[in-house]
């Protein structure tokens, strides 16, 4: 800064314009751009700098404070959770700063670099028309993206964190403080008998209930879908339309209805089973029936749209595939072997695989019936309780927060897998993408 | 003769089949009419034929004091058409730029979208509540409505460029040649284009807040700021049977215009997710 640097291109001078530049910018935001000759540019960085300090420090250091401590005296009015909160918003809000000082530091970086070879550098109208005229598409997803990142970053952030501290009924501000515990909620969930047996029963059924649900709503749509689109078959538009219905009605109200037709005393299942000469089945309240009769409503809820996703691709596969296989004198469960079902599956492979996600996470259907009910002996779930009813009975109901985001964490790592596959059918199409 | 006479038990075995689906389907649907129409309350005294049908279940949530049933359907309808418009704007804002510009992060952007649209958002509901009691919108319709709105972004993104993917790109760039701006293009030529799949977005958000019952039962405390769903929900679960024709004639209320919309539409919401799914 002391020299007085002349600004002509020297090749294997160590002070050149860029490298000095991005040096005084490194050392204080807009310094670079000072150097640079670009007043007003410069001028603005070294302002938001300063508003940037003076309207977050006092926040930022409560913040970091509080996400290390998590509060160190009731007395004083310390909230752990909000200073939770307040820690992660300043650790965003931090990752904003940063990226503005790296923005400001390139930018002196990249005006030194055309000063040395020779070019003026960009007045403030110009550099004006460039943000409008590049930056649009940043204009276009920023209001997005700052409300991901409050409704989805910052939500999962804190389940994240959550998960590691013993923050429950009694470990609950104002009155309490909540303490960091490492890793100590998933040794005591996998460490306890009562925690690990109603661990693995639920994950048990988690997985069945996916597995089972999943793919009989698919193929049972999948095998509609070919029955109606038979050559034979005459009023295809009412099946297809009467049997989407289940799908169109809002799901809550179906399976509050089907709670009511399942009804142990009065529900006209069991009036029916009755009059055929069947003894009521206790469909509430005996564990394995309320299986049977949540799998049997999410059949119902669940294949209308494999049918109409089906019958989409049904109707796109070429009949000369069939006149082929029939010249050649396949038989019909040949036909649907070798073109039918791969071509099917091939096509509705990514929408399956959100289904299986979609039901690994089903809490409604669940809930709804009978509250993942019921209460089964020696367990703290419900009998049809999956991962994810469990989580809201931890929170909503025990107030066991920091098991409910330990499990969470588990839903995640699920749920990531089910993400990587999708990734990777996706990779194909994205190189592709790239060169259009 | 005999393969004769064997494709036409196929078709009779076939036709069968589809009835008995069929009434499946419709059986639980006619049974709730059903219900709403019988003059008593509980469960049991819920028919499919109701002996002396009658209107006063729908007649009682119009009109009774007890009934908040109005106050519930305005609730909703003012979130969902907030909920709708808002999410339209910022998806696809976000799909466009995404379709058509060439931006750093987008890559990674769209990647973080597709785990993002995974995560059930049940699993954040505590940092919901600790959220919106920061900035005081706890038992609000806006903090409801912001928290749909974003929730919604990644999956309706990718629902919206790939779309946005499949309108030739010759049409912006010659555009662009006679000096149409960003903005021009975007609201004047990719948009309108667009409809289809705008109508599908907004139908999604739409229908959202109407079915859901989860966020607004933990957001909203206040019962004259509840929703439809959450409103039903008490209604059967606060006394089991007890008020179940009036809970049968509220749902049929809901379902009707809902289910309505949607057959009218199922065929959009079909083509865009095997175009979403082919097309990524």
């Amino acid at each position: 800064m002391e020299a007085k640097f002349n600004p002509k291109p020297e090749n294997g001078c160590f002070l050149r314009a860029s490298r000095i530049a991005a040096a005084l910018s490194v050392l204080s935001m807009g310094l670079g751009q000072l150097y640079n000759g670009q007043w007003i540019k410069g001028i603005c960085f070294f302002v938001l700098q300063f508003c940037y300090i003076g309207l977050f420090f006092e926040f930022l250091n409560v913040g970091l404070w509080g996400i290390v401590t998590l509060g160190t005296s009731v007395e004083h009015g310390d909230h752990s959770i909000m200073l939770l909160a307040q820690g992660i918003i300043s650790l965003l809000v931090i990752a904003l700063g940063l990226l503005f000082y790296v923005l400001n530091v390139r930018d002196a970086y990249k005006v030194g670099l055309m000063r040395e070879s020779g070019e003026k550098p960009p007045t403030i109208a110009k550099t004006y028309q460039n943000v409008t005229d590049q930056g649009y598409p940043y204009l276009l997803i920023t209001p997005s993206l700052v409300l991901l990142v409050f409704v989805v970053l910052f939500p999962l952030l804190f389940m994240v964190l959550i998960a590691f501290t013993n923050y429950d009924l009694y470990h609950s501000p104002p009155a309490k403080l909540v303490d960091w515990v490492g890793f100590n909620n998933f040794f005591n969930l996998f460490g306890s008998e009562l925690w690990r047996n109603s661990f693995i029963s639920v994950f048990q059924w988690t997985v069945v209930w996916t597995l089972i649900s999943t793919t009989v709503q698919f193929g049972l749509g999948l095998f509609l879908a070919i029955l109606i689109n038979q050559k034979q078959v005459k009023f295809k538009r009412f099946f297809r339309t009467v049997l989407i219905l289940p799908w169109a009605v809002p799901a809550f109200v179906s399976i509050l209805v089907f709670s009511g037709m399942f009804d142990e005393h009065f529900g006209p299942i069991n009036q029916m089973l009755n009059s055929v000469g069947i003894e009521s089945i206790p469909w509430m309240v005996d564990p394995f029936w309320s299986k049977i009769a949540i799998l049997l409503i999410q059949f119902w809820l669940g294949f209308p749209f494999s049918l109409a996703l089906c019958t989409g691709v049904l109707q796109g596969i070429p009949a000369d595939l069939y006149e082929a296989a029939k010249v050649d004198g396949a038989t019909a469960w040949q036909k649907f072997r070798q073109i039918t079902l791969p071509l099917v599956l091939y096509a509705t492979a990514p929408v399956l695989i959100t289904q299986y996600a979609y039901n690994f996470n089903n809490f409604n259907v669940i809930y709804l019936f009978n509250k993942g009910g019921p209460p089964v002996p020696g367990q703290t779930a419900g009998g049809t309780d999956i991962l994810i009813s469990w989580v809201y009975k931890l929170t909503f109901d025990v107030y066991k927060y920091n098991y409910a985001a330990a499990v969470s964490i588990m839903i995640a790592m699920v749920v990531m897998g089910f993400a990587v596959y999708q990734f990777r059918r996706l990779r194909s199409f994205q190189e592709e993408d790239m060169i259009q | 003769m005999n393969t004769k006479w064997k494709s036409h038990m196929g078709i009779v075995l076939t036709y069968l089949v589809l009835l008995f689906m069929v009434v499946i389907s419709i059986y639980p649907i006619l049974w709730v009419i059903g219900s709403s129409l019988n003059p008593g309350t509980s469960l049991f005294s819920s028919s499919l034929i109701p002996q002396n049908a009658t209107l006063k279940h729908y007649i009682w949530l119009f009109t009774s004091s007890d009934s908040q049933y109005v106050t519930w359907y305005l609730n909703t309808l003012k979130i969902a058409v907030i909920n709708s418009l808002i999410s339209i704007l910022l998806t696809t804002a976000t799909a466009y730029a995404f379709s058509r510009y060439r931006f750093i992060g987008r890559k990674h952007g769209l990647m973080a979208f597709l785990i993002l649209q995974m995560f059930p958002s049940l699993m954040a509901m505590v940092a919901f509540y600790v959220l919106l009691n920061m900035v005081n919108l706890l038992d609000t319709h806006w903090g409801l409505i912001l928290i749909y709105a974003g929730g919604q972004i990644p999956f309706n993104t990718w629902l919206v460029k790939g779309f946005f993917d499949t309108i030739p790109r010759g049409l912006d760039e010659a555009a662009k040649i006679d000096g149409a701006g960003h903005n021009t293009i975007f609201f004047r030529i990719m948009l309108p284009l667009a409809k289809p799949i705008v109508a599908v977005v907004a139908l999604f958000n739409f229908i959202t807040p109407m079915t859901d019952f989860l966020l607004p039962q933990i957001i909203l405390t206040s019962s004259e700021k509840q929703t439809l769903a959450v409103g039903l929900f008490s209604f059967i679960n606060e006394q089991f049977g007890k008020n179940f024709t009036q809970f049968a004639a509220g749902a049929v209320l809901i379902a009707i215009p809902i289910a309505v919309v949607f057959i009218a539409l199922q065929r959009y919401f079909i083509s865009g997710l095997t175009t979403g799914a082919t097309k990524g």
